[in-house]
């Protein structure tokens, strides 16, 4: 299977501080790749770097098959991404911002209402659509900054703790959305610091310190460090 | 260009929803106009005025009356003797003493030229300048009245007959006022999106980085170009400010001049990352900018490096050009220089305004 994501020896330092450490790793097409570790470990600095939000010190990466280094605007055609802090416009109603981020990436005016149709019924959202966003609850404000960050079919999405803060029920529901996108062809690259969400990836890798100290299949890291959870083997990996 | 039109509609969108900004574009600078121009007024009425005379005679009681009958003037209890009028003045209790010395009317009526001594207040010396003016006027107008030989200069001022400080000041407040409109939502508006986070989500969207600043540029050119049109009306009608050169010129002159306005705004906004920076560096360029660019003083006074500085002012640019337009008919020939100053002003301030925003940080 083709790579989506290939790093290798990708660097970050800030100053005299390394946030990200040479890690080498690969991600395959359709995948759900779980990307842990705790607070401050260099997740979201990585994932910056693989968006084109941040530059890298050194090493190498391709994104979709651009280089981070040279092509950062080719990589953003390709991706979609949700960050940590919630970023759709809230001063603009549900139809407008998928409008706006469909437009941008291209996307015809009858294409950006089939498919704002077709999500909104997904969801079971019709009735919302002219609502702006910041009437509507936490909960499905993170569904929407995640249907809109795939809205123009991308090949991979990028999503930084897309549930922090969202209730258990809802939780399951943004992961069969993801699955739904995975299902569609969309390589989906997620951190998350809920270790029940992290058993329903195809693979994880757990960062400590700037570096990827693990990286498998769920089933296979339980094995190796005799866990009964993933929860078990975060802990177990990250207290080293 | 798919993508400008999208970025454009969605900050027209996030204007027209933000019940604060509204009001803030279209009200204020309305009473901004409708305010302003009565109190940047120089003119000085009411000036009070002791008399210490001591001649007592007819003449010099028609030269007091002289002063009495004009509305700058208003006289003050006379003083007894010079030391009591030094202490009126001290005290504030008058602002100007005309000494008519004794044997005034016997040195008028002898040899047609007699002493008369004024002294004024000048802690406020456009004031003072002001009054020196208006009673120079009275006593040339009582020499013609009691002399035979006078001959007395009549001045005749142009391009604003009647030296009405409004048809001065109203082009100038108006550029003042998109100024304010403009520099403000453009400085403020970028680093919003920073704040907020949303710019991380257009980071990482294919958006050229100029097609994001001309998204934010044109909204706020309309704005202001609007707000120019409403104070335009309004110097007509209330003010009633004669506009005789060409209005297109006019907004010819705003369009290029709101380049330079919102290029600056937009690069302080794309160097800043909270409001409050964005807003204390324009709030700095705007005093500095506008107080050196001659819309209370004229420039021609101020020392050689300020009259240098301004240069490099795109007010004193525009304020020169508006007025030029407005009270003397200037063609474009005329404002040439000040047409392609702000235009390269604008240009470099945009140019810079681009590059410094960064979608990728290193």
């Amino acid at each position: 299977m083709m790579n989506v994501i290939e790093t290798h020896e990708l660097h970050k330092a800030f100053g005299s501080f390394t946030a990200v450490d040479r890690i080498s790793f690969a991600v395959a097409q359709g995948e759900i790749f779980g990307f842990l570790g705790a607070n401050g470990a260099g997740k979201t600095t990585a994932i910056r770097m693989l968006c084109g939000l941040l530059k890298p010190t050194s090493g190498a990466a391709t994104v979709a098959g651009c280089n981070v280094f040279t092509q950062p605007e080719q990589i953003k055609r390709r991706i979609g991404y949700m960050s940590q802090r919630f970023s759709l416009y809230e001063d603009l109603t549900v139809a407008e911002n998928m409008a706006f981020y469909g437009g941008i990436y291209g996307l015809r005016r009858r294409e950006v209402r089939r498919r704002a149709d077709e999500l909104c019924r997904r969801l079971d959202f019709g009735h919302a659509r002219h609502t702006l966003i910041r009437d509507i609850p936490p909960g499905w404000r993170q569904k929407l900054a995640f249907l809109t960050a795939i809205f123009h079919h991308p090949t991979i999405v990028f999503l930084d703790e897309p549930t922090g803060g969202v209730d258990p029920l809802t939780r399951r529901q943004f992961w069969t959305l993801i699955y739904e996108a995975a299902h569609e062809g969309i390589t989906v690259f997620v951190t998350t610091h809920y270790m029940d969400e992290a058993e329903y990836c195809d693979r994880l890798s757990i960062m400590v310190d700037g570096r990827i100290v693990a990286i498998d299949p769920p089933e296979t890291l339980k094995k190796r460090y005799h866990a009964d959870s993933m929860n078990e083997v975060f802990l177990r990996v990250v207290n080293g | 260009m798919h993508t400008i039109y999208l970025l454009i509609q969605k900050e027209f969108r996030q204007v027209f929803r933000n019940r604060s900004l509204l009001p803030l574009i279209f009200v204020v600078p309305l009473v901004q106009l409708l305010i302003l121009p009565l109190a940047a007024t120089f003119e000085t009425k009411g000036i009070r005025l002791q008399v210490l005379d001591a001649d007592h005679s007819p003449q010099s009681r028609a030269l007091t009356r002289h002063f009495a009958a004009s509305p700058f003037f208003h006289l003050v209890d006379a003083p007894p003797d010079a030391r009591a009028a030094d202490d009126a003045m001290m005290r504030g209790l008058a602002d100007a003493t005309l000494t008519i010395p004794p044997h005034f009317e016997a040195d008028l009526l002898r040899s047609d030229a007699a002493k008369i001594h004024l002294s004024f207040d000048a802690v406020n010396s456009t004031t003072a300048g002001l009054a020196n003016t208006y009673s120079l006027a009275i006593i040339n107008d009582f020499n013609r009245t009691a002399t035979a030989t006078a001959s007395a200069t009549a001045p005749r001022f142009w391009y604003n007959p009647q030296l009405d400080y409004p048809t001065y000041m109203v082009p100038a407040i108006l550029v003042l006022l998109v100024t304010i409109i403009g520099l403000f939502l453009s400085s403020v508006n970028m680093v919003r999106e920073k704040e907020t986070g949303t710019i991380e989500q257009i980071n990482v969207t294919p958006i050229r980085k100029y097609q994001f600043i001309i998204g934010k540029f044109v909204p706020f050119w309309i704005f202001a170009l609007v707000d120019a049109t409403l104070g335009l009306l309004l110097a007509r009608y209330v003010y009633g400010v004669p506009i005789v050169g060409s209005l297109a010129l006019i907004y010819l002159l705003l369009i290029v001049f709101l380049l330079a306005v919102l290029g600056v705004g937009l690069f302080f906004s794309a160097i800043s990352s909270t409001q409050q920076q964005a807003m204390f560096m324009a709030w700095f360029f705007m005093m500095i900018f506008i107080l050196l660019s001659g819309i209370f003083t004229p420039t021609e006074s101020m020392p050689e490096w300020a009259q240098r500085f301004n240069l490099i002012n795109p007010f004193a640019h525009g304020i020169r050009a508006i007025r030029m337009i407005m009270l003397k008919g200037a063609a474009f020939a005329d404002v040439r220089q000040e047409f392609y100053a702000l235009l390269i002003y604008g240009s470099l301030a945009l140019t810079l305004a681009i590059n410094r925003y960064k979608k990728m940080n290193s």
